[in-house]
């Protein structure tokens, strides 16, 4: 019955020979399985004419385990696992058989039938586990079929979201350049309502330059005639005079300066550094300039201006051209509502547009941010748009006087920039409030 | 002769005190000062008899020189009527032609030429 054995070693390496013919391992192991192959059938007919069957037994059980264990320990023939353990009875099987024949053999004889069936079983059982393990890796087979469809098909995908990222960020550069340049015209637009105010505000303390300094050569020929008199009392009276004029020209020159600065800063390009602030002196510049702005390009606008300002105001860090241009936006919006109601209410009509600073302080007791108020008694914001104000392009002025940005760019430098708050009140037809934070 | 200037620029006063230095000293003019249509108005409801000559600009915050000029052209509209000239730094033409029209009897532009100005007090003093 030995036949078994070697039976099941030589279909063994044949079954493993058949499932690699298309691995890439088949070239390494073909020649190697082949020869194992007709050794087995060489060994069968060898120790078939050599030794009696019993000895054979316990050989062919050797030769199948030795087969066994071989592939076992090869990597190469991890899959086949399943199948190589379902040798292990058969092995078993055919050693005791071998042994127990050698050994007894007349209970052998007597249970001869009950070895030859348990072989059989064993024998079956390899086929048995061979369909399942074919199953098993026709399984794994289509299981990496799909697997290596479905990396394709992530593949694509991944290859036509990167183009998309791409594309979007092309869309988002080209947009931010957009932006910048958007806020560049808004800058520019500002400036074009402030050039009216500015010219007026620099006219002022130049005149004031002029005029001091033609008194003040006149003061001094005056002093010489009074010198030459002999009238020293009114010399000395005349060259006060003279140094307080001299005081006049240079305050009137410094304010001539500061405003040709603060254009300067309003139209260049923000450079983003924070400088420690009063607001109250951008407060009162912008306020007078918005209001000689407007008041240049339309004559009959008048308001009352009413600026009270906190005079304990705590310095705090701020980009200063960005807030002065949200506080420009803020006056030339109030005058614009105090204008724009004037048109149709009575002549009982104040115009009227106020700015007020407060300090802010925690509970402790501590200067916590400060607090800008714009206040006007004009048209107030209807109730339908309030929502809408603070978005970019909205602008309730006919097409071409307004950007529709003054009140989104002063959004997001106050709230996004200096994690500030912007909060409006207001009632149509009685006025407008804005109520600016920004944190110390 | 009482002239009352109204500006609201602070250091208008000391230049008109200084360029008609002589004048104040030889007692010739008398100057007083307001900040706003408003403080002028306030002043001239006690002295608006004295008053002869008003020199106002037109561009300040508040009540504006034109309507100083109407409240004064209506509120003392009684003899002794004062002269009143606007001073602006926009010397256009709709300037001008509001300023007449209510009633200025002169307009002047800023920078304000002294000389001419002492010219014009000249011809009123006459």
């Amino acid at each position: 019955m030995f036949f078994f054995t070697f039976l099941a070693a030589f279909l063994l390496t044949v079954r493993i020979r058949r499932s690699l013919k298309f691995s890439p391992i088949y070239p390494k192991w073909r020649a190697a399985l082949t020869a194992s192959g007709w050794i087995i059938i060489g060994l069968w007919f060898l120790f078939n004419y050599y030794f009696d069957s019993e000895v054979n037994e316990i050989l062919g059980a050797l030769v199948l385990a030795g087969i066994v264990s071989y592939l076992k320990k090869e990597p190469d023939f991890k899959s086949f696992e399943v199948l190589l353990f379902a040798h292990y009875p058969l092995i078993i099987a055919a050693f005791i058989n071998g042994v127990v024949s050698l050994a007894f053999p007349d209970f052998f004889d007597k249970w001869d039938n009950f070895f030859l069936c348990a072989q059989l079983v064993a024998f079956g059982w390899i086929f048995a586990r061979f369909a399942t393990s074919k199953k098993q890796q026709e399984e794994i087979k289509r299981v990496n079929e799909r697997k290596s469809e479905l990396e394709v098909l992530v593949a694509q995908r991944t290859a036509e979201i990167t183009k998309q990222r791409n594309e979007l960020q092309d869309a988002l550069k080209e947009l931010q350049a957009t932006q910048a340049q958007l806020i560049q015209q808004e800058k520019l637009a500002s400036l074009g309502e402030l050039t009216a105010g500015i010219a007026h505000e620099i006219q002022n303390p130049l005149n004031f330059v002029n005029n001091f300094s033609e008194v003040s050569m006149e003061l001094i020929d005056e002093m010489e005639q009074e010198l030459n008199k002999g009238d020293r009392e009114e010399a000395m009276a005349i060259a006060s005079d003279i140094k307080q004029n001299l005081e006049k020209i240079r305050h009137h020159g410094y304010r001539a300066d500061g405003i040709v600065k603060g254009m300067l800063q309003h139209s260049r390009a923000s450079s983003n550094v924070r400088e420690p602030t009063n607001i109250n002196t951008i407060a009162d510049e912008y306020f007078r300039l918005a209001y000689h702005g407007l008041r240049a390009k339309d004559k009959s606008f008048n308001a009352e201006l009413i600026a009270n300002l906190d005079p304990n105001l705590p310095v705090i860090n701020i980009v200063s051209q960005d807030v002065g241009r949200v506080l420009l936006n803020m006056f030339t919006n109030a005058f614009y509502a105090v204008h724009d109601k004037k048109k149709t209410a009575g002549p009982d009509y104040k115009p009227k547009v106020e700015v007020s600073t407060h300090t802010i302080h925690t509970i402790s007791g501590s200067p916590n941010g400060i607090e800008i108020r714009v206040k006007d008694n004009g048209s107030g914001i209807p109730d339908a748009i309030k929502d809408k104000i603070m978005q970019p392009f909205f602008t309730t002025k006919p097409a071409g006087e307004g950007t529709g940005l003054g009140l989104s760019l002063s959004y997001d430098i106050i709230v996004k920039a200096h994690k500030g708050k912007i909060d409006i009140n207001s009632k149509e037809g009685e006025g407008t409030e804005f109520v600016i934070f920004l944190p110390a | 002769m009482k002239i009352l200037v109204v500006d609201d620029e602070a250091d208008v006063q000391p230049l008109f005190l200084q360029r008609f230095r002589k004048e104040i000293k030889n007692h010739e003019v008398e100057f007083s000062f307001a900040q706003s249509g408003e403080e002028a108005l306030k002043y001239l409801e006690e002295k608006h008899s004295e008053v002869v000559l008003i020199l106002s600009d037109i561009n300040m915050p508040g009540m504006s020189g034109i309507e100083l000029l109407d409240h004064i052209r209506h509120d003392f509209n009684m003899p002794p009527q004062p002269v009143v000239m606007m001073i602006t730094a926009y010397g256009d033409a709709e300037n001008y032609r509001q300023a007449m029209d209510k009633g200025a009897d002169d307009f002047l532009t800023k920078p304000l030429d002294f000389n001419l100005l002492k010219e014009k007090l000249k011809t009123i003093s006459e």
